[in-house]
């Protein structure tokens, strides 16, 4: 009993914080004066329409779009087969592939960003489009070969064998008995993928070129220079638009219980 | 018996690196015999029947079916169902599809499809839950389904990995009768590998026990049960009190076992624990426990040569904890073993 209380306000600290931020940003989005403050001053939502009037950003969210979807596709092309080998393989190298897979979650952003572009981007001269799907789709991977890592072990692998006793192949097991039963868990990895990448900031800073640039560093450097709220504006429209993805993925596939 | 070599393992071995899981085992099953595989777990039993399937492939040696020789046939294409010990339901299919999988690769479809799944599932008494999804089951149904699911395919040979360990006393009853009236109808030829020596004895027409990866013993379930032929699978088959002959005296690990009797020539001798007959003769023990089982008590009798196990019908007098009780051995009730 005599902890409900400390216990109560620690909690409301908590949501107070990881909250707070995002209920500014969100109220400032519709100020109606002409820099960001908060509290806004009186209510409008002209910075709102204005986002979709910026060239950069339109350009910019595209190309965050294109490196989200291909690069978590790519991804979990390379990672579902590489999941499954793992789980169903006694592998030689598993555990150091296992831990080569997740080295970009652990290797600070900016580090890899800078290395990217020191020695692969500079000296070899690979296209920072390239570059930069190259390593959105590096950055994706250990979450790709972790959630289907995860949703594999659930699966028994007898069910395969059953399956090849029925008159089945390998190949035809893992796509008419594996593959369905781990939908779920991709459907999670690529939803979870695709945010990692949309929102990735480190690596896209140090990769970002003239004409070539994410959403986020976009929003980074129009903030430079323009000191209006859109940018307010567009982070509370993205921030709805990832809690809108995740809360459908919750609604219809539990995706809370692959994460 | 129409084929007494429908299904033979000629030296069938199997290795991993330098440990033995299956050493040169012979063997040879005749078509529509249900055969029991029985033996602790690691003496070879779940591996044999997984080289019979083709799931794992043999180091040495060959294996037979219908006349043919299907060492190196893969597994989808044996003709041989296995019903997994946990069943192996595919869990995003129906009742219907799970049953239907097998059917639909062979190129079934249509009506000729929808009548051998109905068929199967009525077979089963499952024709009302074709719609439903494996988890929706209880672990019997799901047995069913996935006995249905090997059935259709008309295999050669139906292979069951420890059918009744799953189910509770009930069940086990039901499924037991399950699978006879399947075997006598269909005529197949089923293998099933258990360590529950009850199971074998009722179910199977012969029983293989074995042993460290080779065969112990094959005969009937009453030769197995009445004569074991070493300590190993009298120990199995619930002889409590095991012996062993040597310099012509009985004993007990490194203990003699005063028997004042002519032994006869074997390796040792077995008494289950009914045998054992107390209240008077030759031998004298304490009893140490004692406990009422229904129609019998049964007893520990602590002895200078060990413990003993005996049991009496529970009419008798009860000898109380403590006392001590004269018993007897008789010769006559013991299993001669071959083998030590």
């Amino acid at each position: 009993m005599s902890l409900r209380f400390p216990a109560a306000l620690v909690l409301s600290l908590v949501i107070l914080f990881l909250i707070g931020p995002f209920l500014i940003i969100v109220a400032a989005s519709f100020s109606a004066g002409d820099t960001l403050a908060f509290p806004p001053q009186g209510f409008s939502l002209k910075w709102i329409a204005k986002v979709f009037t910026v060239e950069s950003f339109r350009q910019s969210f595209v190309t965050s779009m294109i490196l989200a979807v291909g690069g978590t596709l790519v991804a979990l092309a390379l990672g579902v087969p590489a999941a499954y080998a793992m789980s169903r393989y006694r592998l030689p190298f598993a555990e150091t592939v296992r831990t080569i897979v997740s080295a970009p979650v652990i290797v600070p952003g900016i580090i890899v960003g800078l290395a990217l572009l020191r020695y692969v981007v500079v000296p070899m001269g690979v296209p920072i489009t390239l570059a930069l799907f190259l390593a959105h789709t590096a950055l994706v991977l250990p979450y790709a070969v972790r959630v289907v890592s995860a949703s594999l072990a659930n699966l028994r692998s007898d069910i395969e064998e059953a399956a090849i006793l029925l008159g089945s192949s390998r190949l035809g097991a893992f796509f008419d008995i594996v593959l369905p039963n781990i939908r779920g868990g991709i459907l999670a990895a690529f939803i979870l993928g695709f945010v990692t990448s949309f929102n990735q900031v480190p690596v896209s800073l140090f990769l970002s070129g003239p004409g070539v640039r994410t959403l986020p560093v976009d929003m980074l450097g129009y903030m430079e220079i323009v000191f209006d709220p859109s940018v307010a504006a567009l982070s509370s429209l993205l921030a709805f638009l990832s809690m809108g993805i995740v809360l459908a993925a919750e609604r219809f596939l539990g995706f809370s219980r692959y994460v | 018996m129409s084929d007494p070599t429908y299904l033979t393992l000629e030296g069938l071995t199997l290795r991993y690196g330098d440990t033995v899981a299956v050493e040169g085992l012979d063997l040879a099953i005749g078509k529509g015999e249900l055969v029991a595989l029985l033996g602790p777990s690691g003496c070879g039993k779940t591996t044999t029947m997984r080289a019979i399937a083709g799931l794992l492939a043999p180091s040495a040696g060959a294996i037979r079916l219908d006349g043919a020789d299907i060492t190196r046939v893969a597994a989808n294409r044996r003709q041989v169902g296995l019903v997994f010990q946990s069943y192996a339901l595919f869990p995003h299919l129906t009742v219907f599809d799970n049953v239907g999988f097998g059917l639909r690769l062979k190129g079934l479809r249509g009506t000729a499809l929808r009548d051998k799944i109905e068929a199967g599932l009525t077979s089963v008494g499952l024709a009302a839950y074709a719609g439903r999804k494996p988890p929706e089951l209880s672990g019997g149904q799901q047995q069913r389904v996935a006995l249905a699911r090997s059935m259709v395919m008309e295999p050669k040979v139906l292979l069951l990995d420890e059918p009744l360990s799953n189910l509770d006393a009930r069940l086990r009853l039901d499924m037991r009768t399950e699978l006879q009236r399947v075997q006598a109808q269909t005529g197949v030829t089923m293998i099933f590998v258990t360590h529950d020596q009850a199971e074998a004895l009722a179910l199977a027409d012969r029983i293989v026990v074995m042993r460290g990866g080779r065969i112990e013993q094959i005969g009937a379930p009453e030769d197995i049960y009445n004569r074991p032929v070493s300590r190993f699978v009298a120990d199995f088959v619930g002889f409590e009190n095991i012996f062993s002959i040597r310099d012509g005296k009985l004993w007990a690990g490194e203990a003699v076992v005063p028997l004042p009797a002519a032994l006869p020539a074997v390796a040792g001798l077995a008494f289950r624990p009914r045998s054992v007959v107390l209240g008077a003769g030759p031998l004298n023990g304490v009893v140490r426990g004692a406990s009422f089982a229904g129609g019998t008590r049964e007893y520990v009798l602590d002895t200078p040569f060990g413990p003993i196990k005996a049991e009496a019908d529970a009419g008798l007098p009860v000898h109380e904890p403590g006392a001590n009780v004269a018993f007897d051995l008789p010769i006559g009730q013991a299993a001669p073993l071959k083998a030590d």
